[in-house]
């Protein structure tokens, strides 16, 4: 009998309570014990299992990264973006759709990581991890397809502060230039959030591996062997961490919305556009860790010990407060601007709902509002994994929707009514696949490379945890003394 | 009391007295829409023939348009007065703040909106802010893989790719450009009057659009100076501007309904 179980004797056959509650609980993760050994070999194992399946997705990934993103991406560069559908009046096309997307996503890797870390929210232990790399991998994205949008983006460089034998600057008025400070920030920010609760598990998976990954995980663990003092390090450094990106979160995709906010256009200009972005930004974030849960407990090994109907059921919970409060500035944005009743605001809005891309209009309501709000509050529904990942699925279509209504399709309506025409994508198509296959691409890698659950979050949640006798019942309940706290 | 337009405002524009330095007066009633102010000014500023596909597609680069529009619905259709559109040079530009890079900015001397083509990176923020929808992308190296304008007997026709004015920049692909008021023509007027020692005089040079019209209904000059012909057409009853409301303190006055 090891450590963990011992916490909780009243667990073990034979001890059995006055009520079925014992069998019940054994469903929740924090009182499903494992021994430490035990629990690290099946997160090694984890890592290790590889079959050819996931070779032959390998393979497609990487096949369509090289065609759709390194060889698109090239072979644009070399003909200008005419190959592209961008023109008058949509100057702005998908490019700026994905990046928009692909920093929504990576909010809620740490939205559910650090908010649920500083809250201490039980539910978050095993997947803060994959919700953190969603942050980092996403990010990657966005930055990429930001530079396939430049014009001439071997030049890039001069959008950044390097000193220069001319003294010319970036212009610090432009909210491109905000942008991209704030999304350097939070790359920077959000990694070493990754980072530093990975090094306990980078460590652990040092001592259980041989040539070449013992290698890399050495160098990675930075030589952590799990004394107090180690601990007390990490834990100050997570904690400060898990405080200071939280305002940088916020900060990032407020200023992602105040590209548009600022300019001068009907329909973009809306100072509700801000936190309108980033609860859109946590809507798509939150569906797509349903759909990357989802397919972390059906393609890996005993994730299904890991992540448990309890936690597609608080995730459901997140996504159905997430949409309620996106319905809100949602339709403060929309009824506001249409109630205004100016001019070229007024047709803009007439021209989303009865124009050609009015289906795109009412699949975003759709989507994004109705669905959730109509399937989530069932318990049934949010317990199931696969229904609860189709349901992100759909989320996130309707998140890009809404992105993509906003960025070319509101350009298309300006006050200049002899421009007027309807952006039709044309290699943004294979940059959008390209983009996603390298993010999928990433993912995989990582599921190979580094212990996606952490491990000893997981540890430590189950010695927290305890069920308490009081009176004739059971009451489960976990220590609430924090150390990190000091 | 006024608000002083003059102080460097929190969007880093500097907003000029309303009138500026040089402006334009385009007389809508007298325009017949005959575009050869788009002739010229593709002449005089090296502007790429884009083809017709592109064209169509919007990517057309001029730097004035012509654009036309009609009342009502067929068959009892009533066409307005032919709009030449350009660069209204604004004294509080929306384009000027939004550049990452600085590639547009604001002439002190000239008073007019600058691009600078070799600083420009291409993200199209100004033309996005740009209510007039005035600013053209090099969407592609026009002038390297010329597009032919028609086929003859099977001899394909080129509009004029290799003719090229030497006062003037040739765009290279992913840059912004748009009208200048012909600065290459304002320069020249500034040179030849510094070296004799005097000012630019009203009336010396003027725009290509200008010197195109067959119906004088583009006059460009002197705006502070209110005897110029342009300041004083200007300042008829039946002059607007466009999107005054949005206090882009448009240089250019359309005359209409006189």
């Amino acid at each position: 009998m090891t450590a963990a179980s011992e916490s909780l004797p009243h667990l073990e056959k034979g001890h059995a309570g006055p009520h079925e509650a014992h069998e019940d609980i054994r469903q929740y993760l924090m009182f499903d014990p494992k021994p430490r050994g035990e629990m690290n070999a099946m997160v090694m194992e984890s890592m290790l299992t590889t079959s050819w399946k996931f070779w032959v997705v390998f393979g497609i990934l990487a096949f369509l990264v090289a065609t759709c993103f390194i060889y698109a991406w090239g072979y644009m560069i070399a003909e200008g973006l005419w190959v592209a559908g961008v023109m008058r009046p949509s100057y702005w096309g998908i490019f700026l759709v994905n990046t928009v997307f692909w920093i929504g996503i990576s909010h809620a890797g740490t939205f559910i990581s650090a908010i649920l870390r500083v809250f201490k929210a039980e539910f978050r232990r095993p997947f803060t991890r994959a919700a953190e790399l969603m942050t980092t991998f996403g990010l990657i994205q966005a930055g990429a397809s930001i530079f396939m949008h430049l014009g001439r983006v071997w030049l890039a460089y001069w959008l950044f502060p390097i000193p220069n034998v001319r003294q010319l600057w970036p212009n610090f008025h432009s909210p491109l230039m905000w942008d991209l400070l704030a999304i350097t920030t939070y790359i920077l920010g959000s990694t070493m959030y990754l980072f530093l609760p990975l090094i306990p598990d980078l460590a652990m998976a040092r001592d259980r591996s041989t040539g070449w990954r013992k290698t890399f995980y050495k160098i990675l663990a930075l030589g952590f062997r799990g004394t107090e003092g180690e601990w007390t390090h990490l834990h100050t450094a997570m904690n400060f961490f898990a405080f200071a990106i939280i305002p940088v979160m916020f900060s990032v995709h407020t200023i992602v919305s105040w590209d548009f906010a600022m300019a001068m256009r009907p329909g973009w200009s809306s100072t509700v556009f801000g936190p309108y972005f980033v609860l859109g930004a946590l809507h798509s974030g939150m569906g797509a860790v349903a759909v990357v849960l989802f397919i972390m407990r059906v393609t890996m090994k005993h994730m299904d010990y890991f992540l448990r109907a309890e936690h597609f059921d608080a995730l459901g919970k997140l996504m159905l407060i997430v949409s309620f409060a996106y319905s809100y500035f949602f339709f403060n944005d929309y009824i506001v601007q249409w109630y205004g009743g100016d001019r070229w605001t007024d047709t803009l809005l007439h021209w989303l709902e009865e124009g050609p891309m009015a289906w795109m209009f009412y699949q975003l309501i759709f989507l994004n509002i109705a669905l959730p709000w109509l399937t989530l509050w069932n318990k049934k529904i949010r317990q199931t994994p696969w229904l609860l990942a189709l349901i992100g699925l759909l989320i996130n279509l309707g998140m890009y929707w809404e992105r993509y209504l906003i960025v070319p399709v509101m350009l298309t309506i300006n006050r200049m009514p002899f421009t007027w025409k309807l952006y039709e994508p044309r290699i943004e198509i294979f940059l959008t696949i390209g983009t996603f296959s390298l993010f999928l691409l990433f993912y995989l890698a990582a599921s190979r490379l580094i212990p996606l659950i952490p491990v000893w979050e997981v540890q430590e949640g189950q010695m927290a945890h305890s069920l308490r006798k009081v009176g004739k019942t059971h009451l489960p309940s976990v220590s609430e003394v924090d150390l990190t706290m000091q | 009391m006024g608000i002083d337009l003059n102080l460097v405002g929190a969007k880093g524009a500097i907003a000029e007295e309303a009138e500026g330095k040089w402006g334009m007066v385009i007389d809508q009633d007298l325009c017949t829409g005959c575009q050869a102010c788009v002739a010229a000014c593709a002449m005089e500023n090296n502007l790429s023939f884009v083809g017709e596909e592109d064209a169509g597609y919007g990517r057309t680069q001029h730097w004035i348009r012509i654009e036309r529009f009609w009342e009502g619905a067929y068959p009892e259709v009533k066409a307005t007065a032919f709009q030449p559109m350009l660069c209204q040079q604004c004294g509080h530009a929306p384009c000027e703040p939004v550049c990452p890079v600085f590639a547009t900015p604001h002439s002190p001397a000239q008073e007019i909106n600058l691009q600078v083509y070799n600083r420009c990176v291409g993200t199209r923020y100004c033309a996005n802010n740009c209510p007039y929808q005035v600013r053209s992308f090099n969407w592609r190296d026009y002038h390297l893989e010329p597009f032919h304008a028609n086929n003859v007997d099977g001899q394909l026709v080129y509009p004029l790719h290799n003719q090229f004015n030497p006062d003037v920049t040739v765009r290279r692909r992913g840059v912004m450009e748009k009208c200048t008021f012909c600065i290459q023509r304002i320069h020249q007027a500034e040179d030849k009057a510094k070296s004799e020692g005097r000012e630019v005089h009203d009336g010396e040079f003027t725009t290509a659009c200008a010197q195109a019209c067959p119906a004088n209904a583009i006059t460009f000059g002197r705006m502070d100076d209110h005897e110029s012909l342009v300041s004083q057409l200007a300042h008829q009853d039946r002059g607007i501007k466009h999107l005054e409301e949005l206090n882009t303190l448009p240089r250019i006055t359309y005359l209409k309904e006189g």
